[in-house]
């Protein structure tokens, strides 16, 4: 009886996981066949007639290779810097300053944020743009792009620096070294994979986001990635599958190297840090 | 009492400096938008005409105009948003990213290797690629004539599906349950990995079953991630946008939901002081199901 159920129980593991891994698989394998294939459609197929010409096409595209190469670029690193900058500073400060509340109020910004931030805030966001000569500019969709991404981004390194000790800079400092010198020679190492995170997950975040470019963006040479590719359609308003597919793929690639590349070096995963305020 | 200072490196005055450049885009970015939209929503601001220099004054007809009752619930109006995404946050949000992350979670519990390895980093792929990408891909996925939905469909002897055309909404919830899972299963393993072994060891000697093991052992000590996975993933997939880049909103506004509703009020006609409305009332009901979580998950922990 108990052998039985635990190969019942053996079984129904094995078709969970067979489906969750088809779940999650299947629907990508067109963004992997359809760019190499000189006649894709929506099916998913091997190439029949296997090419590189799509992306040579695209590579023809000026203006499809300035929204990915410089305007995408431009708007995903700026955010970047920014946020890995002022959310390290602003979490240093929150870990080591004791001001009474501060986990709850961590907390309660990365869920304000989360209300905030996106459709809600796009009217007010756009006018204060419009009053700031910052529609159409690369500053003003970073700048959106950051105070977006600022709460979550301390919640994150909060986290990490709780769990450096003091004793570090005390210790460093006792033996006579100057305050930036601290910053530089002690801090900086240690909150350095931290940075590092934080700076991918940014990155990739601003990388992704289409809603406020779409609605700051008013040139097309300024446009980024996500919007230039609504430019391959035919004149009937069709994608043009074969550029479409292929334009995603290289969109796309930068994230998945970015997250093989943090998996291997940290592990992506969770620390023990998001458990919430209730407690 | 001399009070100890409480670092050495960083006195109070450096840390607001340090505290200040996050505060400032926090405040100009995040706060004021808030208390100006409200503003905005008693207006009658556009973007173009004589209201766009100076917009009056409306008091509440905005939000009378949202909440007609006479036909609020007609295809293209606030009612039918509203109503779509109730429906799309509890299948996709509640009934679906958060149970099936935890599913994922225990089933790969206390177990390491390729497997594990592979089905993680497929559901974070899918959680963090963009939008835009996964939108074609999921548009590929479920197409009628070439989809490998229905390709494994017609495999099994079944009949095609036309997602898109008959069942829209339930085609945007599954794919934000694809999309979005990745969230809670991480923070599910992470919290389950927080359990101290020595609860397993004493639930193997008393041989306890995998049932009272999640009853007594795992639910107890996931209760707060729990709350919190709801929280998060019921107010991102209230405010989701990425649904518009496969379906538009269509066909005929069957899976409009609230957030693309506002973007057509606001950028395809606009209706500034219209859309503002919408999304005050979007806030006010993302604060209340929040509010609501957290005295939940208080009243439960304390």
């Amino acid at each position: 009886m108990r052998g039985l159920r635990k190969y019942a129980f053996k079984f129904f593991w094995g078709v969970f996981v067979l489906f969750i891994m088809g779940f999650f698989l299947l629907p990508l394998l067109w963004l992997v066949t359809a760019p190499f294939d000189a006649k894709a459609t929506l099916r998913v197929a091997i190439p029949s007639k296997f090419t590189f010409a799509n992306f040579q096409a695209i590579f023809r595209n000026t203006f499809a290779v300035r929204a990915l190469f410089l305007n995408s670029i431009v708007i995903a690193g700026g955010t970047m810097l920014g946020v890995t900058l002022f959310a390290t500073l602003a979490a240093y400060a929150l870990a080591r300053l004791n001001i009474r509340g501060r986990d709850i109020l961590a907390y309660l910004l990365v869920l304000f944020s989360s209300v905030v931030q996106g459709t809600a805030a796009m009217v007010p966001i756009f006018l204060l743009l419009f009053h700031l000569k910052l529609i159409d500019t690369y500053p003003g969709v970073i700048f959106v792009l950051i105070g977006g991404l600022l709460p979550t981004g301390i919640f994150l390194m909060r986290d990490f620096v709780a769990g450096i000790p003091k004793s570090y800079e005390e210790s460093a400092l006792v033996s006579g070294a100057r305050p930036w010198q601290v910053l530089r020679d002690v801090l900086l190492p240690v909150l350095r994979p931290g940075m590092m995170v934080l700076a991918v997950w940014s990155f990739v975040q601003a990388w992704g986001d289409f809603l406020i470019s779409l609605i700051v963006m008013r040139s097309p040479a300024k446009m980024p990635a996500p919007i230039a590719i609504y430019s391959f359609y035919t004149e009937g308003g069709t994608p043009v599958l074969t550029l479409v597919s292929a334009y995603s793929l290289i969109y796309a690639l930068p994230v998945v190297f970015l997250y093989l590349f943090v998996n291997w070096r940290y592990g992506f995963r969770f620390f023990g840090g998001i458990k919430g305020g209730g407690r | 009492m001399q009070k100890k200072p409480s670092s050495l490196v960083l006195s109070r005055s450096t840390g607001l400096i340090f505290l200040a450049p996050a505060l400032l885009f926090i405040a100009l970015f995040l706060f004021f938008p808030l208390v100006w939209v409200l503003i905005i929503s008693f207006t009658d601001t556009t973007l173009t005409g004589p209201a766009a220099a100076n917009p009056s004054f409306v008091g509440i007809s905005n939000y009378t105009g949202l909440f007609d009752f006479s036909r609020w619930m007609r295809l293209g109006n606030f009612g039918n948003a509203l109503r779509n995404t109730i429906i799309f946050v509890l299948g996709s949000a509640i009934l679906g990213q958060v149970p099936l992350g935890l599913a994922i979670a225990l089933a790969f519990h206390r177990r390491k290797g390729l497997l594990r390895e592979i089905v993680f980093s497929l559901a974070t792929i899918a959680w963090i690629l963009p939008g835009v990408a996964v939108a074609f891909a999921w548009i590929a996925f479920l197409d009628r004539d070439f989809g490998t939905f229905n390709a494994l469909l017609a495999l099994l002897g079944l009949p095609k599906i036309d997602w898109y055309f008959d069942y829209p909404l339930l085609a945007i919830i599954i794919f934000n349950i694809w999309r979005g899972t990745a969230f809670s299963m991480l923070l599910f393993s992470a919290a389950l990995g927080n359990i101290p072994p020595s609860y397993w060891e004493t639930a193997d000697v008393i041989g306890a079953s995998s049932w009272q093991r999640f009853r007594d052992i795992i639910f107890p000590l996931i209760r707060s991630n729990l709350f919190t996975a709801l929280i998060l993933v019921t107010l991102w997939t209230f405010n989701v946008f990425t649904p518009y880049l496969i379906t538009g909103g269509g066909p005929l506004y069957r899976s409009e939901t609230v957030p693309i509703y506002t973007y057509r009020v606001a950028f395809k006609f606009f209706e500034f002081g219209k859309g503002a409305a919408i999304a005050v009332v979007m806030m006010t009901i993302n604060f209340i199901l929040a509010s609501f979580y957290l005295l939940m998950q208080r009243r439960r922990v304390g």
